[in-house]
């Protein structure tokens, strides 16, 4: 629970900070995710931890010193704020001096994920995809006594939570393909798209219990549309190779190198969606078996 | 003063840098220290997040008009950084889950006490070594 709390507030610290796209995702991931998969675990392997072993005066003295280290470090680095700051002098005017015009793009944080730094995002996308299968070889997804359709849980039954829960999640699921389709004129892509839509899943699991959701979603399809969405981003990468143009390189995909830029960033975004989405439900999936099959 | 209030950001990052730190290294709960690793992670966001800012810029959307934004790089970095750390921690915790059904518990002293006890076990002579940390 704390631990939600504080992701909201480092949230809230991003959005001051200008990062409204890392605002956004970290709301998303943090506070909802992440906490819900941590309860997951805690709840397989028990609530309580026993006294430590060792003393606390050991690291302790290790933190203070490693930390009066770092502080000692910061007393070089530029102040907040500072536009001479080294970070702003290499590539970062350009991206924003060129980016809108060249990528034909105003959220110059999309221009720079999808399209200048496609690679890193290609990696990325893999390294999440990578992680999902990596958790479903250790976990699997269990059928449990709940994986039955229209077996009723306690959430179930209380009206308040089954009301709010039903109105909710179509305004998520809306929610979700607003930000993944609007990813380039405002905040939002595919990465913060895909867990609102896991989300919306994951809320609706909790309510009413695995058996319905895996009705709409079955588990099988998950690993299939992780591998889709790596799919479709390395396909726009293969296209654009195929036109003569380097990996990943969108101009090549419409005439207009412009338009071609937007479609690819398009197109690339929509296979992280997916990728991220069905990895993070696989992931809930994996560990809420366990806890009913267990 | 003030260049001391501009380095206010790095001193909040290296202290939850040095608490998640600590969490890592003091705790035998192997829960607590993926708890522990999450709150290091977060205090890099904030480093990187802090480091993109510019004063009086706007966020990196473009409008007519605005001419400072914040740095774009730094953002896209930590963005992505999020996403694959939720699924990094879920593999970590699949692990502990499966530490939990092979060993009964989460401890980490516990669990080498019994795999100690395990190599003891197999051996045909026990030798004295291995449990000095108990």
């Amino acid at each position: 629970m704390l631990f939600g709390i504080f992701s909201l507030m480092t949230a809230a610290l991003f959005m001051d900070l200008d990062a409204v796209d890392v605002a956004f995702t970290e709301a998303a991931v943090g506070a909802g995710v992440t906490t819900v998969l941590m309860l997951s675990c805690l709840h397989l392997t028990g609530r309580w931890e026993h006294q430590p072993s060792h003393n606390p005066l050991l690291p302790l003295i290790v933190v203070t010193v490693t930390g009066a280290a770092l502080i000692y470090g910061t007393l070089d680095a530029p102040s907040l704020g500072d536009p001479g700051a080294p970070v702003h002098q290499h590539v970062a005017p350009r991206y924003i001096q060129q980016g809108p015009a060249e990528v034909g793009m105003p959220n110059m944080v999309t221009a720079v994920l999808a399209s200048y730094r496609g690679y890193d995002t290609f990696g990325e996308t893999f390294v999440i995809f990578t992680a999902g299968i990596a958790v479903l070889m250790l976990l699997g997804i269990r059928e449990g006594p709940e994986s039955v359709p229209g077996h009723t849980t306690v959430g179930a039954q209380q009206i308040i939570l089954r009301v709010v829960v039903k109105l909710l999640i179509p305004l998520i699921l809306l929610y979700g393909l607003y930000v993944q389709f609007h990813g380039d004129f405002g905040a939002g892509g595919g990465f913060q798209a895909g867990v609102i839509f896991a989300t919306a899943f994951v809320l609706y699991d909790l309510a009413f219990g695995e058996g319905d959701t895996q009705r709409v979603v079955p588990a099988s399809w998950l690993p299939r549309l992780g591998a889709l969405g790596v799919l479709v981003y390395g396909g726009v990468g293969l296209a654009s190779l195929l036109a003569g143009k380097p990996f990943l390189d969108y101009s090549a995909l419409a005439n207009d190198p412009v338009a071609g830029q937007h479609l690819g960033v398009l197109i690339v975004e929509l296979g992280v969606g997916i990728t991220v989405f069905s990895i993070i439900l696989a992931i809930f999936y994996a560990l809420s078996g366990r806890r009913h099959g267990a | 003063m003030i260049e001391l209030t501009g380095l206010f950001n790095y001193w909040i990052v290296v202290f939850l840098m040095m608490a998640g730190f600590y969490v890592v290294i003091a705790r035998d709960n192997l829960v607590k220290k993926l708890v522990g690793l999450a709150l290091f992670q977060s205090s890099v966001f904030l480093l990187y997040i802090s480091m993109g800012k510019v004063a009086d810029g706007n966020a990196p959307i473009y409008e007519p008009g605005i001419t400072a934004y914040s740095n774009p790089l730094p953002h896209v970095l930590i963005l992505t950084a999020i996403v694959v750390g939720v699924a990094t921690t879920a593999v970590g915790l699949a692990l502990v889950v499966r530490i939990q059904e092979a060993y009964g518990t989460v401890e980490e002293g516990e669990i080498h006490r019994q795999d100690v006890a395990d190599d003891d076990a197999e051996r045909p002579a026990p030798t004295t070594e291995g449990d000095a940390e108990a």
